[in-house]
């Protein structure tokens, strides 16, 4: 999916004031579904506070760009619930797809996550994931430059503060706009006496609170050796989770789901197959028929997802799954910081404690 | 996409239904290609949903699967009959490594509706009996009641070495009692490096069975396991039997101990 081939020979900045963005953006519309975090207000988490999330925006006026969005934009490739397939009595028709591309408005740790997800869902086990192939070949990036590290950010420390994959970048004040173009039909949009300018997307180069990563080799020999997975570390979590999910629902790497069958009325012969988003701290997560259950405590829970994200995706793919978006610590109701518990693993395998 | 999705299943004619126990049933489908024994299919009765289900028996032209009665998709299943359908996606995962048994004594353990994935194995190397040097098979039941295949079980005496305990007998029992735990020290192994073992159940089963057979002095790289897992799209997409770096629909079901021994949950 990395295009960067393909952007070599194309690259035009331009400063454009908020008059001329606006006028630009409603030429996009007529190219693009344009997705972009937007304020959803009073459906945040306490009364009359908002959610920062992400879907289909109209207007340049609905992108939040001051804020850390509360979800990522993940839900533009990989919906929350998705139907794949109406059961018509025996068949089973495919659920149609949208055909216009869509344009993702994107920090580097969201784009890198949306990478994340093309690893598990295009590249793990043989054949790409059809439903989210086909989404996937219609989405490009469109780059927020962040001007400084959010709270609870640490994508420095994950190595996933950088990209190079999209196709236009953006930074962004109240008076003006300057944005990179690196694509034919959005430069096609630009009018002719558009201002040029210097810019180049810079990228955050410094974590407010830097982590340590484990060191690989040392991390396997825990795990390995049973150590670090029977270490008491754990049962903190245990004690303090609440398996809401939160953390999987807000992370930009969470890609687990569950395939469901709905049926209202069954004997009508019609229904629908769809996935939802599932979570490995929710119950029920792995459930089997007859009743058999693993990681029934929480702080088995928290282990799993940690070593998902710092190790074992690393071992398949080569690359951490965790972006270091720090929005499972911005939304854990029980404040749980998951960029302590890899810097607590971390600091265990250096002392040699969990021996 | 339209005649590619690896999501959509295909029909599969039930063609016949044996009760194996007051919970379980085996359904015979007509399929026309030859999954390997050890993989699984992902079987939907529409509307309902899907569950994964191993292959308890291979044919030319059929597959069988012994399924219990135990949710939403087996309590539909069970109100199918011959002639109904069944819709497989599949067959997925590795299967038991058949060659690395050849000319090997084999010992295979199979704990209650574990017995079903391993059927395939027995029933290939029974057919086959000058390619083993020997072949034991011990299972483990809870009660009398729950003994599956008791047909193929009598017929498996002629070529294999059989030993059948169950939990808790009943009035008519005369076999042994105990967990199958307890049949691991009866075993002759011949040499340990020429012998391989199976070992398929629930997990603490699987757990406690296998101790005993490296107390037995089997390396671990001689042993196999299956694991079940809650497997949604049994492609490597959903994520729910990760283990490690590992998913067991597609690097498994089987595994090798000398890796399994560091898949934790």
């Amino acid at each position: 999916m990395n295009r960067q081939d393909e952007y070599s020979d194309l690259n035009a900045s331009f400063r454009f004031s908020v008059l001329e963005f606006n006028a630009l953006f409603t030429s996009l519309l007529e190219h693009f579904e344009i997705w972009a975090p937007q304020r959803y207000a009073a459906r945040g988490r306490f009364s009359d506070a908002d959610s920062i999330g992400y879907g289909p925006i109209h207007s340049p006026n609905e992108i939040v760009f001051d804020e850390k969005s509360h979800f990522s934009s993940k839900e533009a490739v990989f919906p929350v619930s998705e139907t794949m397939f109406d059961l018509l009595g025996d068949e089973f028709v495919q659920a149609e797809d949208a055909q216009r591309d869509i344009l993702v408005f994107a920090r580097p740790c969201d784009i890198n996550g949306i990478e994340r997800l093309d690893d598990i869902f295009l590249r793990n086990g043989s054949v790409p994931d059809p439903y989210y192939q086909r989404r996937r070949e219609r989405i490009r990036f469109v780059l927020m430059e962040c001007a400084a590290s959010f709270e609870n950010c640490f994508c420095v420390s994950m190595s996933a503060n950088r990209t190079d994959n999209y196709i236009a970048a953006i930074r962004w004040n109240s008076e003006h706009v300057l944005m990179r173009i690196r694509d034919k039909t959005l430069l096609s949009l630009v009018p002719d006496n558009a201002s040029p300018a210097e810019f180049i997307p810079e990228f955050v180069e410094e974590d407010r609170e830097p982590i340590g990563l484990p060191n690989g080799e040392k991390l396997e020999a825990a795990i390995r050796d049973g150590s670090l997975f029977e270490h008491d570390m754990w049962e903190e979590y245990t004690a303090r989770c609440i398996a809401c999910g939160r953390c999987n629902t807000h992370c930009p790497t969470c890609s687990c789901f569950s395939m469901l069958d709905i049926a209202p009325e069954p004997e009508s012969g019609f229904g629908r197959r769809r996935r939802v988003w599932a979570g490995c701290h929710i119950d029920g997560f792995t459930n089997m028929a007859g009743g058999h259950a693993f990681r029934k405590d929480n702080g088995s829970r928290m282990r799993f997802k940690t070593m998902h994200k710092i190790h074992d995706f690393n071992a398949r793919f080569g690359r951490h799954m965790c972006v270091g978006c720090g929005r499972c610590d911005d939304h854990c109701p029980e404040y749980i910081r998951f960029a302590h518990c890899i810097g607590k693993v971390t600091r265990l395998l250096e002392s040699g404690d969990h021996e | 996409m339209n005649n590619n999705n690896l999501y959509r299943p295909i029909r599969a004619e039930i063609l016949e239904i044996r009760q194996e126990t007051a919970s379980d049933r085996t359904f015979v489908l007509a399929w026309n290609s030859r999954p390997l024994p050890g993989q699984f299919f992902e079987v939907s009765v529409p509307r309902l949903g899907e569950a994964p289900v191993s292959i308890s028996a291979i044919e030319d032209d059929r597959i069988e699967m012994t399924i219990r009665k135990v949710g939403r998709v087996t309590d539909g299943i069970f109100t199918l009959g011959p002639g109904d359908a069944l819709f497989l996606r599949g067959p997925y995962g590795n299967g038991f490594p058949l060659n690395r048994f050849e000319n090997k004594h084999l010992v295979i353990a199979a704990g209650g509706t574990g017995l079903a994935p391993v059927r395939p194995v027995i029933r290939h190397f029974t057919a086959r009996r000058d390619q083993l040097a020997g072949l034991d098979v011990l299972l483990g039941f809870k009660t009398p009641d729950d003994i599956l295949f008791r047909d193929d079980i009598e017929k498996w005496k002629c070529d294999a070495s059989i030993r059948v305990t169950v939990d808790k007998p009943a009035d008519a029992w005369s076999g042994a009692v105990g967990v199958i735990t307890t049949l691991v020290p009866e075993v002759d192994f011949r040499d340990i490096n020429e012998t391989e073992v199976i070992v398929v159940g629930p997990p603490l089963m699987m757990k406690f069975t296998v101790m005993a057979f490296l107390d037995r002095a089997i390396p671990p790289e001689h042993i196999w396991v299956s694991y079940e897992r809650r497997m949604s799209c049994g492609v490597g997409k959903c994520g729910h039997c990760k283990i490690h770096d590992r998913y067991v629909c597609l690097d498994g079901p089987v595994f090798n101990y000398a890796e399994a021994r560091w898949l934790q949950d």
